[in-house]
């Protein structure tokens, strides 16, 4: 599976740590609503389908990414930075802090 | 009940093989059942017969989308032993333990359980420490635990390369005599033969497409072979469970759908004679009884529903079975295949009533699920019957996540590709 950083371009899945679900929401720090925190801490969407997770480029840029990936094929259909912003690498100096 | 003895071997024998009955019926799905369980693996198969063996429950049906035994029960790598620390863990899988080893007597069918010892090694003074406290756990609930030094281990498994120069040296280990292998085809034939016996309906190329409602309450489901009707619907769909739970429109479950790889390499003499398992990664082998080595090792880590994997993982499970046995470098790998894990987020499966009116649900079985299969469906079976958990089931809620009660034995926290 290759997984096309923005940064860095076409790596095998080896280089990139999964981090699961990217649909979760956390509750803002000071939040006490159990709820909230209980669905944030426990609760995954485990589609057979398409799923948007994250992963981060660990063995290279160490970018944080969000990933569409297929869960039946493991075709990804898009990768971009999980923060947003970013699309690819010629924009990158865009958004830079 | 006993159609296999040596009477009807003989007499089938000189007659050409041509009377032996089919192991159960293709039967059409009829209108409406008592008790429909959606899932036609081990663990499925199991609920039904001990509906009908324990509780006289058998207008049932099975309902499996391929046909039997496609899934996990035949996919897995057919280790059973009951060796966790947690009591609610120990606990149950001792029961299921205890069911193996009269099950082939039960089912009359003989599903090979060999009680042939499971050791885990360790590589570090800590994790034999660790290996110790754990074997004190499981002897606290009268379980058989042993700790082996590494002199034990040598004349256990010759092979085994417990030189100082190993990459991992090995320290010590613990064993659980009472561990073993079972095959695993023959525990989805002979439960699916007991249940069938019974009355139960097993039905399958029959794959389940939604659920029918009565208000908030699940009455039956639409399969792609019609409707069928139910007073209780059971799931035991395993990888499945967060598709077919969508189905019934729960969207969020505390479960991540995960593919595991296993590999058998080609026949050789006997060189291993127990269930071995690495402990500075995570690897696990046994030899069958054709002699082929069957052996895997972690999840590919990511979410998935292809029951197939990836290349990365083959080469690591390679990897660690040359730091254990350098001798088989050159021994060729037969066949590799995938199969998909229900992970928790604690590592421990849920059997329970609802989360609907009507549902029950089985799952979260990661993948410890075939050691379970006996006691699975027991309590299952149970708690269907009954509408209440029995006692070995108890802690395995769907609601343990939000209430503080998680049962996470290798204390990993809510990461489910890690446990």
């Amino acid at each position: 599976m290759l997984i096309t950083c923005p940064y860095c371009g076409p790596r095998d899945v080896i280089e990139f740590t999964y981090q699961g679900d990217g649909n979760r929401e956390r509750p803002q720090p000071a939040s006490q609503d159990l709820d909230a925190w209980n669905a944030y801490v426990y609760d995954r969407l485990n589609p057979a389908g398409d799923h948007s997770e994250i992963w981060q480029h660990s063995g290279g840029c160490r970018a944080h990414l969000r990933v569409v990936r297929n869960t039946i094929t493991h075709e990804i259909l898009s990768t971009e930075f999980a923060r947003g912003g970013h699309k690819s690498a010629d924009n990158r100096a865009e958004d830079r802090p | 009940m006993a159609e296999y003895s040596a009477f009807s071997l003989l007499k089938n024998a000189l007659t050409g093989n041509k009377d032996w009955k089919p192991a159960w019926r293709k039967p059409d799905p009829k209108a409406s059942y008592d008790v429909i369980v959606i899932g036609g693996g081990g663990h499925g198969l199991s609920t039904a017969y001990y509906l009908a063996k324990e509780h006289g429950i058998t207008n049932v049906a099975v309902l499996e989308k391929g046909w039997l035994g496609s899934g996990n029960v035949g996919r897995n790598t057919t280790a059973v032993r009951s060796n966790y620390l947690l009591p609610q863990n120990t606990r149950f899988y001792e029961h299921s333990m205890k069911l193996w080893e009269n099950l082939s007597h039960d089912l009359n069918y003989n599903v090979m359980f060999s009680q042939r010892g499971c050791l885990n090694l360790a590589h570090t003074p800590a994790q034999l420490d660790d290996y110790a406290r754990r074997g004190n756990a499981m002897r606290h609930l009268g379980v058989d635990a042993e700790l082996m030094n590494v002199d034990q281990i040598k004349r256990l498994v010759p092979a085994l390369d417990v030189s100082g120069s190993a990459r991992f040296p090995v320290l010590g280990g613990l064993m659980q005599p009472r561990a073993g292998t079972a095959r695993h085809d023959a525990v989805a034939w002979g439960y699916a033969r007991g249940a069938d016996r019974r009355g139960v309906d097993i039905i399958e190329n029959c794959e389940v497409t939604g659920f029918l409602r009565d208000g908030g309450r699940i009455t039956g489901v639409t399969t792609t072979r019609g409707e069928i009707r139910a007073k209780k619907v059971a799931l035991a769909v395993a990888g499945s469970t967060g598709h077919v739970m969508q189905l019934a429109g729960i969207s969020h479950m505390p479960i991540e759908s995960h593919v595991l790889q296993a590999f058998v390499s080609e026949s050789l003499k006997p060189i291993v004679d127990t269930v071995l398992t690495f402990g500075m990664g995570h690897f696990y082998i046994s030899q069958s009884d054709k002699g082929g080595l069957v052996y895997g090792g972690d999840l590919d880590g990511y979410n998935s529903y292809a029951q197939r994997g990836s290349l990365p993982i083959v080469d690591e499970v390679m990897s660690e079975m040359l730091a254990l046995f350098p001798g088989l470098a050159r021994v060729r790998m037969l066949r590799s295949w995938g199969g998909l894990c229900d992970m928790t987020m604690d590592g421990s499966p849920i059997i329970t009533t609802g989360p609907l009116p009507g549902m029950y649900l089985n799952c979260g079985w990661c993948y410890g699920g075939f050691k379970a299969t006996p006691a699975s469906g027991w309590c299952f079976a149970h708690t269907i019957a009954k509408d209440e958990p029995h006692e070995f089931n108890a802690p395995f809620t769907l609601d343990r996540f939000y209430r503080g009660l998680i049962i996470d034995d290798k204390g990993q926290g809510a990461n489910p590709r890690l446990h």
